[in-house]
């Protein structure tokens, strides 16, 4: 238990506390692998972002996958939200905010694509109100 | 195996041995710096979702220009990627102050907590002169319904990394008068969880506002 807190005896874990067996080291090695992975993807998305070598409209598919996979780097290494039992409070709350986070931004792009479809021609309607 | 299960079916087919062996009934109420952290946790993600509706209108948003530049003509994704890097490397450098907090080692906290600021404020620095150059070229968010959400949605994010850079001067400040007392340890922990937010949330940013947005 490096970090000092009574993780050993407690049910559950603050959000963004580690529980680890070992020293500093091994902690900073949690954030570095982080970091690299972040990198790694950052990379890939702004190499994605301004490539002619994959097919166009996979595009921003594969920058929204990335950009995921991203946010779950981020998560597990500098955030600390793991599958374990002591991280179930926190994993739950977060499931929840995506949940809300899904609807909100899915919601609102399905919804408005599909009023767009329906509308009539911005042209056809000013000829309509004359 | 199978002949203890028939013969047994209420015993404890998975070797529970019931909630006193668990020590979940009678741990008590969870301590303050898990309280605090949780609560703050459920704050972090009411924000994510205040700013889902940014990201939403910004997508609905995104081709009404009236006529005005698109994002293809506007965005400078060199400025973008600098930004990125600001904002990861000021991530990575709250994690080592974490640490440090955590070991109780005051020149590591101090020292990490510099070089988040800096980059933090680099950062800033960055995003407030495109701001600039956008309005100066006549792309101010009064210019087109994709403009307003842009500056809404990015102008919000740079709103919070402000509030969190002058959040980080008075941790540094406190822990320079107090020390790490278990309070200031706790606003450390809730500090740490904020800034490292902020930078899943860019995440969005850059991908949903830039990359797609200078595609589209």
């Amino acid at each position: 238990m490096s970090n000092g807190y009574d993780t050993e005896n407690s049910v559950d874990l603050a959000p963004g506390d580690e529980h680890v067996e070992g020293g500093v080291g091994l902690r900073v090695l949690g954030y570095l692998t982080g970091l690299a992975l972040a990198i790694l993807l950052t990379a890939t998305s702004f190499f994605v972002a301004g490539t002619d070598l994959v097919w166009q409209p996979s595009i921003p598919v594969a920058l929204i996958v990335l950009a995921i996979a991203q946010m779950g780097v981020h998560l597990v290494f500098f955030l600390h939200i793991t599958t374990g039992p002591d991280n179930t409070n926190n994993v739950l709350a977060l499931a929840f905010g995506v949940l809300i986070v899904l609807l909100v931004i899915g919601g609102s792009v399905w919804i408005m694509a599909n009023l767009n479809h329906n509308m009539m021609p911005m042209d056809q309607i000013m000829q309509m109100q004359r | 195996m199978v002949d203890a299960t028939i013969a047994y079916p209420h015993s404890d087919p998975h070797h529970l041995r019931g909630l006193e062996a668990s020590g979940i009934a009678h741990s008590g109420p969870a301590s303050k710096r898990i309280a605090t952290g949780y609560g703050f946790w459920i704050f972090i993600l009411s924000d994510m979702v205040m700013f889902s509706a940014f990201f939403a209108t910004y997508a609905v948003l995104l081709g009404q220009t009236a006529g005005g530049p698109s994002g293809r003509e506007l965005f400078d994704l060199r400025n973008v990627a600098i930004e990125t890097a600001f904002l990861l490397a000021s991530s990575f450098t709250c994690g080592l102050a974490s640490i440090a907090a955590d070991t109780r080692s005051t020149i590591w906290f101090q020292l990490g907590m510099a070089v988040t600021c800096i980059f933090g404020l680099g950062f800033l620095t960055i995003e407030g002169r495109e701001f600039a150059s956008l309005v100066a070229r006549g792309a101010g968010p009064t210019r087109s319904a994709f403009l307003s959400a842009f500056f809404t949605l990015v102008g919000c994010h740079g709103l919070h990394v402000s509030a969190g850079i002058l959040w980080l001067l008075t941790m540094m400040a406190q822990v320079f008068a107090k020390g790490f007392r278990p309070d200031i340890l706790r606003r450390i922990l809730c500090f740490a969880l904020f800034w490292h937010a902020l930078d899943i949330i860019w995440i969005a940013v850059f991908t949903v506002v830039y990359l797609i947005g200078s595609a589209a």
